[in-house]
């Protein structure tokens, strides 16, 4: 019943039209608010445990200078970041499985993950790089990677199962490469190569958030402009051709939008994996639809981020576990549920 | 088209031979045939011998039974999964094994060889047997997806877990980064001849259960008409795949690639019958993992560990397939 019904912004003739689904805006505006809570309760957490009243008063402005500089300055970053590199992935997740129309796409098909772990691996153990520059080696590395993989796939236009394949030729060799400088390297130095491979929130500062922050909200920006594309694609590129779509192109863009945003995620906090696999799954079975929904998938990756980086910091304390670690671990975990749940 | 499958079967089985004899030779110290074959007999007992008895036997013969053991099973996942894609490592067993030998390094303090290897067998096959249950939990028949799924997803779990041990632990990290890349240079005789019967029963199993599988291909009714219960022979595929792959992982540590590729490269050259691409793979994936360990002790002074080798060679092999003519294609979809 909440799922037929739909909303028209504009007019239906125009130019310029926005129809949405109802269902589709509750489930995002549920877990948007969901995600909001969860910031504020995490806000608190920490050596110093704060009240909800507390952590509320401390973003509005009116408590204590040392408990505002505490969640301000410290904890704050960690949270809007997680917030929005979530979204981003889920986002881009969601135009990969759209993309490759399989569930198990994700934008790591076309190998940008395995290549910036490549780029840094070679900045830490061969170059002995620092903060900078190892920033830029993953992000080398991650679009170097992603370019070989398109351009080797390409042959009179890009064919999705030509396109899986050489990402998973692609990376084998590159897998192999990092094998070999883990090995090669000395201990330490592969060690926090590794720390940074496993997708890490830890000493998270504004400096740090706000260049990928500000990358990520253009990125989905652009991919929102794009999401009438993403639907007309998934009916198959002869229908969406018929329709007067440039599938060439307009698959171009996504891909390149879909890079764009794991990039920004990645120079940040390293490969954070599975929140594109999972959370455009989770978003399409509570929105029920059989399409990719880019804003619920968005809401989605936000909440799952945040989630498993409380467990990351909070539940192993003293030790603060790289998120990537949890993510796979959760993200296994609800897909073993889901398969159990189907088959009941 | 017979002939053809024959001929290559033959060409294969002779370059086995001459790679197996050659891995023999080939090293840092190049020993000519001769010592090679004076040394196998027991008629040469100088420094020479003891090189080829004690260091290359083990891992010319690992390389033969393990490559074996890996392109059997990939044929038989990838049947059985009717997925191209399927590896042999997505029963779970590298993912198993890394955790069971993590937990070893962190909390027993494990060192010895067969130690190493009671603890990766086991973990390897107790992985295998959870995603096996999974996937069947509460179907009426086996399902290829749902079996694919679960392994995906309980390789994630237990990778997760063992790295997040890892990175926690340096002296267990450091451990963890060499036993991850699998290597053939076991070094130790005893390990390799307690794994070669188990390999050997089960490559036989694998041949018994071509027809069955062949049967499952056609689609479940087709099959059940034809005599064969689809859920028994998915449960036999599965031990044996995990028993063969399993086994070299417990050796050799996770060697992956070759157990995709091969079988991949089998059905392309000699067909879909299972009773074609296993012998294919049986002597092919040995010849990939030999030549593969043959160059990485040829390439760099320290040598190179095979599974580093495997992907370099492999790789540009599957892109050009990928990319190549029309056959190659429907072959690889």
């Amino acid at each position: 019943m909440l799922s037929n019904r739909k909303i028209l912004i504009g007019n239906m003739d125009g130019r310029f039209n926005l129809r949405l689904q109802l269902r589709h805006i509750i489930i995002s505006i549920v877990l948007a608010i969901m995600a909001l809570i969860l910031a504020i309760f995490v806000l608190g957490l920490g050596t110093l445990p704060l009240s909800f009243a507390d952590t509320l008063s401390a973003l509005s402005g009116r408590a204590d200078p040392r408990i505002a500089m505490i969640v301000l300055d410290w904890r704050l970053p960690r949270i809007i970041l997680a917030l929005i590199l979530g979204a981003a992935l889920g986002m881009s997740g969601a135009i990969f499985q759209s993309l490759i129309r399989n569930p198990l796409g994700s934008p790591d098909i076309i190998g940008f993950n395995t290549g910036a772990y490549t780029g840094v691996l070679v900045t830490i153990v061969l170059f002995h790089g620092d903060n900078v520059t190892i920033t830029l080696g993953a992000l080398g590395g991650g679009l170097a990677t992603a370019i070989m993989v398109y351009v080797l796939s390409w042959r009179q236009g890009i064919q999705g199962f030509r396109l899986i394949m050489i990402g998973i030729a692609v990376s084998a060799m590159l897998t192999a490469f990092n094998m070999w400088l883990m090995i090669t390297g000395s201990l330490e130095t592969v060690m926090s190569a590794a720390l940074w491979g496993a997708g890490s929130l830890n000493g998270m500062t504004w400096t740090k958030a706000v260049p990928s922050a500000i990358a990520c909200m253009v990125g989905m920006f652009f991919c929102l402009g794009l999401a009438r594309r993403v639907r007309m694609m998934e009916m198959g590129d002869d229908m969406a051709g018929a329709l007067g779509l440039p599938v060439g192109s307009t698959r171009l863009w996504l891909m390149v939008v879909g890079v764009m945003l794991v990039a920004a995620a990645t120079a940040a906090t390293g490969p954070i994996v599975f929140i594109a696999l999972a959370a455009p799954q989770i978003a399409q079975r509570l929105c029920r639809t059989r399409s990719m929904t880019l804003v619920a998938s968005a809401c989605t990756g936000a909440l799952l981020l945040l989630g498993a980086d409380a467990v990351a910091q909070h539940v192993f304390s003293p030790f603060s576990l790289p998120v990537g670690i949890v993510t796979v671990s959760i993200g296994g975990l609800y897909m073993l549920w889901l398969l159990i749940r189907d088959a009941s | 088209m017979k002939s053809t499958r024959l001929i290559w079967l033959v060409v294969g089985l002779v370059a086995l031979v001459a790679i197996f004899i050659g891995s023999l030779g080939i090293g840092a110290k190049s020993l000519p045939l001769q010592v090679v074959i004076d040394s196998l007999l027991g008629r040469d007992t100088g420094p020479d011998g003891t090189i080829i008895l004690q260091s290359r036997l083990p891992r010319a013969l690992i390389g033969l039974f393990g490559g074996a053991a890996l392109g059997i099973s990939g044929a038989l996942m990838q049947t059985l999964t009717r997925n191209p894609l399927a590896d042999p490592g997505i029963v779970g067993v590298n993912a198993g094994a890394g955790l069971a030998v993590t937990l070893g390094f962190a909390f027993a303090g494990i060192s010895q060889p067969h130690v190493l290897f009671a603890y990766s067998f086991a973990g390897a096959l107790t992985t295998a047997l959870l995603v096996h249950l999974i996937s069947i939990k509460g179907v009426a028949k086996p399902d290829p997806v749902r079996f694919i799924l679960a392994g995906l997803a309980v390789g994630a779990m237990m990778s997760g877990v063992s790295s997040g041990i890892a990175l926690l632990q340096p002296a267990v990290f450091n451990r963890m980064r060499f036993w991850m890349a699998g290597s053939l240079d076991v070094g130790d005789l005893t390990l390799v001849l307690a794994a070669i019967p188990i390999i050997c029963v089960g490559c036989i199993i694998a041949f018994v259960l071509a027809r069955p599988l062949n049967a499952l291909e056609m689609g479940d009714d087709m099959a059940a008409s034809l005599g064969t219960n689809p859920l028994k022979t998915q449960t036999a595929t599965l031990l044996t795949v995990a028993l063969l792959s399993g086994t070299v992982t417990a050796v050799a540590g996770p060697i992956g690639f070759v157990g995709l590729m091969i079988p991949y490269i089998a059905r392309w050259v000699v067909g879909p019958d299972l009773r074609w691409m296993l012998p294919f793979s049986f002597l092919y994936a040995p010849i990939l993992l030999l030549c593969s360990d043959i160059a990485g002790r040829l390439i760099v002074a320290g040598e190179l560990r095979v599974s580093i080798v495997t992907a370099f060679i492999g790789a540009p092999v599957l892109i050009l397939l990928a990319r190549g003519n029309s056959t190659a294609r429907t072959a690889l979809q």
